[in-house]
């Protein structure tokens, strides 16, 4: 047997022993998600021993290297886990900011002290992070951002505004891009800084949207001391750091719509319209649109793993994350789209028990800030066209 | 596996990439549809494939062949597909060999070798309707002393004019409809009973319409199983319908590298016309739908090689997803280079026909969208 059968049969038994049965059912709500934090809940039991079990495994982070917290694999090992988690429809143990978007960023940039304070923190679930990026004036056109972080002997004093800040209001510290300079061009005079939500001077407010939820804050700075130190990578140079996490970001939305081996699409539809004599569908147009979404879904799934082979190769273009993003997003859309026809008047319901609180219909809208959070897909396409295809004036 | 190619398909797609690219760029396939080629393809580059190893790419090598797979079929599939070489490398090659591996010893030595020299042409005779429906097979095999007669009719027989040798589906037993009953036969064209005429399509590439009236074989001309064919044949479609999927990825990024090109070149008020953003943006969806498809189409390859349950799944998925990038790709080719798309002198109106002809071979996209729904229960 080889190693790497070795480990995947290893890996199986391990998850077959550890991973309790209750962690491998597809999520319900919100509640489901373990994030960590200073004042993390667990929703169940459960959910607490299957945390802290993979947590001991490093297996929370399982490709960041063992002195930070991570499981110390290599690229296959962890897409082999990935598999065998998906065969059992385990869920993940920890959701983060940390882990999807900063943790790339502070293994890339971080100097040594940076990486020893934060890692260890994020691979635990101990510090929860957001992520200070768009501000009321700078959406689309992220680098016209205004906050400022004035120079006070070795610290900065930070003051401005920021918006669409994710779970501000849960967030034990925040990765906030700041203007340094405003002399230059816009790209340049950005800093990318580090600093704890509990600091003076820092205020959230959260925005009610059409889910009825809030999943977004607007966050406010008012002289915020924070320490020269907690700049990660080159003061002025925070574009370039911005940038690198923003690919990690729209590889996680755009992974948000991939489902493991959850039930087809065409029977939960059949759940509430029935099916014919012979098993189909029992509404041919319906049924048309979901084979065809399953098709798109099934590709897109193949081009994910394509896109992590060539990216361990080295033969990836930097940029094809934006492809990803565009293309995922449509696609999650789409999906939901097709849940709320199956549903028929019964998804249509938003307070009552038997709907888990309108919880279909609430995460169909949820779904349509897929394609404006993290670059919309106007703005992906722009990037394609200018970097990938190198066109003209893009 | 990574989804990638390996070093050895890489240098398969170079190889086949300098041949094709070298010998048969898009201006020969345009000599052999202006000369109205009988054949509709060059016998020369024929035998230069099989000294390539290409005819004979999926023969055993103890038949004189490569051994190689699927995913190496599609290699080759997919320069097919950039000059639309016209080639006998689906029907015989890969449709042909694939069928024939299913067959007795005395079968396999018999063609296979020729099959790996250059020597022997196949053509599979499947659809019977305007739409590729397998199970729906109605010729009739009936019983006939030791052997078997044929009766019905078959259309869309790619390269079946010019077939040393026909694989036949027919019905032995049971009705349309159902997956038992059928068998696969090896029918010599020239045998008494065939009336084969010669359609050529709208891509002026050649398939064949042949009917046969009491055509009598030997139980030795049963391919595989009596009333059990189906296995079988759908394996060799399966392999057919990647082959098809990959040929369909090659002339999607032709299709597109030539229309990106134009957008940097053609000016129209002042500016490159891939300065607008309408047109940026149709580009860079297209781009992503081919790269999506690539991906789905190698995946459903290697499946297919290693014997995955899942093969059949991937290749509804490929061969679905497939057909509607290459109809997306060619309508935006012809769209974004203007009028000079509808001129028979500019080449990107061939990559529409060809891949009007490429959706319907081997079940369309509706089809395996349906397929994949079966499937999948629903």
């Amino acid at each position: 047997m080889s190693d790497l059968e070795q480990f995947r049969s290893d890996t199986r038994a391990w998850l077959e022993a550890n991973c309790p049965p209750e962690m491998r059912k597809p999520m319900s709500s919100d509640e489901d998600t373990f994030w960590g934090g200073r004042n993390a809940k667990y929703s169940s039991e459960p959910q607490r021993v299957w945390f802290e079990r993979m947590r001991d495994k490093g297996w929370t982070v399982p490709h960041w290297p063992k002195e930070y917290g991570g499981g110390g694999l290599d690229g296959e090992q962890t897409k082999i886990l990935r598999q065998e988690m998906a065969a059992i429809s385990a869920r993940l143990p920890l959701v983060s900011f940390g882990i999807s978007m900063l943790g790339p960023a502070l293994l890339k940039y971080g100097t040594d002290a940076q990486k020893q304070e934060h890692l260890p923190k994020i691979a635990a679930g101990l510090i929860r992070w957001c992520q200070g990026y768009s501000e009321p004036n700078a959406g689309s056109d992220l680098a016209s951002l205004q906050t400022r972080a004035e120079s006070d002997g070795d610290d900065y004093l930070i003051t401005g505004q920021k918006i669409w800040t994710s779970y501000a209001n849960y967030a034990d510290w925040i990765f906030c891009l700041v203007r340094t300079d405003a002399s230059g061009k816009k790209h340049d005079g950005i800093s990318f800084i580090l600093f704890d939500m509990a600091s003076k001077g820092v205020s959230t407010k959260p925005i009610l949207l059409i889910s009825g939820k809030s999943p977004f804050c607007e966050t406010f700075f008012d002289n915020v001391r924070v320490p020269k130190s907690h700049v990660l990578g080159t003061v002025d140079r925070g574009w370039d750091v911005a940038k690198y996490l923003l690919q990690h970001e729209r590889a996680m939305i755009s992974g948000m719509g991939e489902r493991g081996a959850g039930r087809p699409l065409g029977q939960i539809a059949a759940d509430s319209i029935g099916a014919d004599a012979q098993g189909r569908l029992d509404d041919a147009m319906l049924r048309g649109q979901i084979a065809s979404f399953e098709v798109d879904e099934a590709a897109l799934a193949c081009a994910a793993e394509r896109a992590v082979d060539l990216a361990k190769a080295g033969q990836a273009h930097p940029a094809f994350s934006s492809a990803m993003k565009y293309y995922g997003t449509e696609l999650n859309k789409r999906r939901h789209e097709i849940l709320m026809s199956s549903g028929g008047i019964d998804a249509l319901e938003w307070e009552s028990q038997r709907s888990h609180e309108g919880a279909r219909p609430r995460a169909w809208l949820r779904t349509k800030a897929n394609s404006i959070e993290g670059g919309t897909s106007e703005v992906m396409l722009g990037i394609v066209a200018k970097r990938i295809l190198d066109l003209p004036g893009a | 596996m990574p989804l990638l190619l390996n070093e050895e398909q890489t240098m398969l797609r170079d190889s086949a990439r300098g041949f094709i690219g070298d010998k048969a760029p898009i201006s020969h396939f345009r000599q052999l549809r202006d000369a109205k080629d009988a054949a509709g393809f060059s016998h020369d580059y024929w035998r230069t494939f099989s000294e390539m190893g290409f005819s004979g790419l999926l023969v055993p090598e103890a038949f004189g062949g490569s051994g190689l797979g699927a995913v190496e079929a599609g290699v080759v599939m997919e320069e097919i597909g950039r000059t639309l070489m016209p080639s006998p490398f689906l029907s015989t090659g890969v449709l042909g060999v694939s069928a024939l591996k299913g067959g007795s010893a005395a079968q396999k030595s018999e063609y296979l070798t020729k099959i790996a020299n250059g020597a022997l042409l196949t053509a599979l005779a499947i659809d019977e309707g305007a739409k590729h429906r397998p199970l729906q097979t109605a010729m009739k095999a009936a019983r006939s002393g030791n052997g078997f007669k044929l009766n019905g009719a078959k259309a869309f027989v790619i390269d079946g004019h010019t077939a040393d040798l026909l694989i036949v589906a027919a019905r032995s037993a049971g009705t349309p409809g159902e997956r038992d009953g059928l068998t696969l036969f090896l029918v010599d064209p020239k045998a008494k009973g065939i009336a084969l005429e010669r359609t050529a399509m709208v891509d002026s590439h050649n398939a064949a319409r042949i009917t046969f009236e009491n055509v009598e074989v030997t139980a030795d001309s049963v391919l595989g199983d009596v009333d059990q064919g189906n296995a079988l044949l759908d394996s060799v479609l399966n392999i057919g319908r990647g082959a098809v999927a990959a040929e369909m990825v090659g002339l999607s990024d032709e299709v597109f590298g030539r229309t990106v090109t134009y957008l940097k070149e053609r000016k129209q008020f002042g500016k490159l016309i891939g300065e607008f953003q309408a047109l940026q943006h149709r580009a860079a969806h297209l781009y992503t739908e081919i790269e999506v498809t690539r991906a789905a189409v190698l995946k459903a390859l290697q499946l297919i090689d290693d014997g995955a349950p899942t093969a059949p799944a991937a290749i509804a998925v490929a061969k679905a997803k497939a057909g509607t990038t290459a109809t997306l790709a060619v309508q935006e080719g012809v769209q974004m280079h203007g009028g000079m798309g509808m001129t028979d002198q500019f080449d990107i109106g061939f990559f529409m026909k060809r891949a009007r002809v490429c959706q319907e071979l081997l079940g369309d996209s509706n089809y395996h969208a349906d397929q994949l729904a079966r499937l999948k229960n629903y």
